[in-house]
Parts: C-alpha cells; structure tokens; sequence
C-alpha cells in the first residue's frame, strides 16, 4: 500500500466534501436549525438549571451537526453521477469513507465548538477539564460521522430517502441518552437501554468536563466512543464495498 | 511490457456471465477500441479495469503493475471517463480540473499551469469560473475530458466520450485524445460510433454476450467478411430485389435511390446484374463496389438482426 498516495487520496475527498456538501440545505436544516430548534422546545418556557443541561445540549448540537454531512455524500454523488468518477481516481473504498468522516467531523467540530465557546463566555458554564472536553469533541465527532457515513453507505442514488432513515435512527438515540433525563437519575431498563447509544458516553464525557454528575469513569467514556467510532467507520466501509455500484 | 494487459477476466451478476474469460493486451501509444452492442460486458470491463469493479477472477496489469496487489499506484497510472462520469456541478470548470490534479498530487503550480491550458484547447477558457451546473452537456464532457488528461497519463482509458454531444465538442474533445495519443499515451476507446472506432483505432476488440469475438486491426476485421463486399446500383425504374437473388448475390438491400447487393464475387454479382438489366429493360443510373464497412463486420459477429 502506498501510504503517501492513500492518506492524500483522504485529504482531498475531505477538502472536496467541505467545499460542496456544507452548503447543502439539509446540512443546514438537520445540522443546524433542527438541534436549536429542540433547544428552544426543550428549554425555553422552563425553570430549567442551565448548568446542568448544557452538556447534554452541547452533545446534541454536536451529534446533529456532525453526523448531518455524512448521509448526504455518497447518495447525492450517486444521483448527480460523480461517484464512479470518484472511484477512478487513485482512491479504495476506505479512502471515501475516511473522507467523508473526516469532512463531517470538521463540520461538527467548528460548529461544537461555537455553541461551547458560546456557553462558556455568555452563560458562563464551568469548566473543570478543558483537555477532556477538547479529545471528547475529537471523539465524539469522528463517531457521528461515521455512523452518518454509515448511515449512506448501504443506500443508492436518493438522498432524501437516506436523510429520512437517518432522522430515524438520530432521533430516538437523542431520547435514550441523557439529554433531556440526566443520565444520573435513571433506574431500571431505561438505563441499559441508555448504556448502548454512544450519545451517552459524549454525553457523560461532557458532564465529568463541566463539572456536573457523571456516571462513568472519563476514560471509560473516552475508550467506548473511540469503539464506537472504529465500529462505525469500520462497518461503513465493509458495506460500501458490496453497495458501491448500487444506484449507479 | 505492454501498456495494459487483462488476463481471463470474470464478472458475474446473479444468472448473467457479464464477462467471461476476456483476455486481451494493449501495446504502448496503441490507439485501441472496445465495441460491442448495448449489454455486451465492454463498461463492466472497463469498470475492472479502472478499479471500480473487482472481477470474480482474472488480472489487470497496468504498465505491468497488478491492479489488485499495487492498486493505488496501478490507478495512478490512469486516467478516466467513466460511463457514469460526471463531474461536480458545484464546482467550477477550473476547481474541478484542479480538485482532480490534487488526488494525482501535482503542485499548485503544474495544477493551474496545466488547468489553464487544457481550458484553452477545449475552448472553455471564457468559462473557467463557471459553475460547471451552467454547461451544457458538450461543455461538461470537456471539462471531464480535461479532468482525464491534467495528470497526463499514460494510459487514457474512455467509456463512450463523445456519445449524444454536439460536433463541436465531439471534434475538441477527438483532436485533444489524438493529440495526447500522439504525445505517448495508450488510448482505450469504448464507442459505439463504428465509424469514430475505424477512424481512430489501430485495433478494435469486439466484445459480444461477455466474450471477445474478434480482436484485429479494422482493416484485416473487414477482410474477414468477404461476404460482405457490396455493388451499389442505382436503376431508372423501380425493381424487385428476387429479380437479382442468384448464387452471386447473397442478400439485396435498398438504401435511398439505389440498391445494395451483398456478394463474394462482385465480378460475377455485376454480370449477373447487367442480365437481369437487360432482360427486364432497365437503365443504369450509377454502379460502384465496396468491401465490407467495420460496421458490417461489427453487425455479422454480434448477430444484430437486420
């Protein structure tokens, strides 16, 4: 394997990404306006302490935006005809689907990082371990992507169709992750429920970072999302290689 | 070495054999043409060899890099226009020949020395910063085309480039293929345009069901069908094509005004017409002979009716 030939192969398919699919509107409307929207549903009206549910605001922008671009990719490059170009060029299968993951993370990260920087300058939220929230993020937005690449990888030539099957499967793990419940004050089922969505663990990571109740160790949080992410991208890239003519 | 070699190739999909057991060479600087009807397997081929599309068994060497052990440097190789091969319509003319010179990692500088001059040649330079969504479909094959050529390749590998466009871009987009052919690439050239494929081609390779049924030069393909020599006549009055049936004329066909009879011997097929002339009080208007066109030979091995 040519490794120089490999890892440039990524950086382009990210840059090319960030330079088309930012701009699209279901980036914008799943990305943006649909977690600010919940915000305001949730918080707005409430005697709510915002200290307390920050974190979990802060994972959910994070897991909307992040996993908002991947979706989208391979489905629209079908539809307009660009993705068998794609796949002459000297790039494999792995190449796209770091690629994209890579491009969705960035997209997360620049806007999670606004909403946290905003928290912690205006509200003010407080923090206890800037690092922690810093590899969280890292970690945190790698995994989102890749469930969103995830999300493409099986589907053909119909973004929309995938954009729906994607609202389907964030949507509920935003109900079973401590956002809205903390993590904290669950009992029962719904707490092994809430211990298989990776949400969780961001979710978690966050609240150890901002000084609110937690209940895993940091690393522990860290370590799942981190196998989380290599599940992700790893089945992403296993299912494209079958699916990748389909729709073509 | 040849330029690129395929060995017992084999692709199938469900019931269909797509391809079975293609093996084919391709010498270096070899303008080379890949025709077949619709469905004959040349795009699957095409797909295994420019990676997109693992075969079920065989091997592709380019420049003779195996394409399944050294991939990445076996498609650096290559340049392609895919069947499907659009490209970005948010892009514009100069970004995506650019976007293409970077997966082939040359500097900024080869990048818009070489952009700027391939949008000159295929007359796009007024254009370079439009959104290629604004083209026409002639303007964005040749904005592809330069996306195939701006790490000039040593290999040009073309799905049908200039089906459905317009003369213009039709004539750019050939004198730019003919042009780096002549600079020393190898071109692979599927068509369907038998006449593009004879004009341009050293050698055709038919592809028929998945299978090569013939590979050779234009030239030595038609003498294979001697069968298929024709006299065309053009008669003052109207006639009956069993008038002319004989053990000289095998089959007789009406092209506009004149008539075409298919024969092995257009010595004997032309005496026994000039009798039947005589016998059924006819005049002569024009008389000429040809051999058989690729396209003839091209319609006898696929078994296309009519």
């Amino acid at each position: 394997m040519n490794w120089k030939v490999y890892f440039r192969g990524v950086s382009v398919v990210a840059r090319k990404d960030m330079r088309i699919y930012y701009r699209k509107a279901p980036v914008f409307i799943f990305g943006l306006i649909l977690p600010t929207f919940l915000f305001f549903a949730f918080f707005v009206g409430r005697e709510l302490d915002i200290n307390k549910y920050f974190p979990g605001f802060l994972a959910m922008s994070l897991f909307f935006t992040s996993s908002s671009v991947g979706p989208l990719i391979v489905p629209w490059e079908k539809q307009q005809g660009t993705f068998e170009r794609l796949l002459s060029y000297p790039v494999s299968i792995s190449t796209i689907v770091l690629g994209d993951t890579i491009a969705g993370a960035l997209f997360g990260l620049l806007i999670s990082s606004i909403v946290a920087a905003a928290g912690i300058l205006i509200i003010p939220i407080s923090v206890t371990s800037i690092a922690l929230i810093f590899v969280a993020f890292i970690l945190g937005n790698l995994c989102f992507s890749g469930l969103g690449v995830l999300l493409s990888s099986p589907g053909g030539r119909a973004p929309a169709n995938i954009m729906m099957l994607a609202a389907l499967v964030r949507f509920p793990l935003i109900f079973i992750s401590g956002i809205f419940i903390p993590l904290s004050g669950m009992t029962g089922a719904a707490k092994y429920i809430t211990y298989c969505s990776p949400l969780t663990y961001l979710v978690d990571a966050l609240n150890h970072s901002m000084g609110q109740a937690y209940v895993f160790s940091w690393w522990t949080d860290l370590l799942v999302l981190a196998g989380f992410m290599v599940v992700f991208v790893a089945v992403a890239i296993a299912v494209l290689k079958r699916k990748s003519l389909k729709g073509l | 070495m040849p330029a690129l070699e395929v060995r017992n190739l084999k692709k199938r999909f469900g019931d269909v054999q797509a391809v079975d057991d293609v093996s084919f060479s391709v010498e270096p600087r070899e303008f080379f043409g890949l025709l077949g009807p619709n469905g004959a397997g040349k795009t699957t081929i095409i797909r295994m060899i420019t990676g997109v599309l693992k075969p079920e068994a065989g091997s592709v060497l380019i420049e003779g890099i195996d394409l399944r052990s050294q991939f990445l440097e076996a498609k650096m190789k290559m340049g392609v226009i895919p069947e499907i091969g659009n490209i970005y319509p948010d892009l514009s003319a100069r970004e995506n020949i650019d976007l293409v010179g970077r997966f082939y990692g040359l500097s900024k500088a080869t990048r818009q020395e070489r952009t700027a001059k391939l949008l000159s040649d295929l007359g796009l330079k007024d254009r370079a910063d439009d959104y290629a969504r604004k083209f026409s479909k002639g303007m964005r094959q040749r904005v592809s085309i330069a996306c195939a050529m701006v790490h000039e390749p040593p290999i040009l590998i073309l799905d049908e480039p200039t089906e459905g466009l317009d003369v213009m871009s039709r004539r750019l987009i050939v004198d730019k293929v003919k042009e780096m052919n002549r600079n020393g690439s190898t071109v692979i050239l599927t068509t369907h345009n038998i006449e593009e494929a004879n004009r341009l081609c050293q050698r055709v390779c038919i592809v028929n069901k998945g299978r090569i049924v013939a590979i050779d030069t234009p030239e030595r393909l038609r003498r294979t069908t001697e069968k298929m020599q024709t006299v065309e006549v053009g008669f003052d009055k109207k006639v009956e094509p069993q008038w002319f049936i004989s053990e000289f004329i095998n089959r007789a066909e009406q092209c506009n005004e004149k008539w075409r009879f298919y024969t092995e011997d257009p010595d004997k097929a032309i005496e026994h017409i000039v009798k039947v002339k005589e016998r059924q009080g006819l005049k002569i208007l024009s008389l000429s002979t040809s051999g058989p066109t690729l396209e003839d030979v091209f319609v006898k091995l696929c078994e296309v009716p009519g």
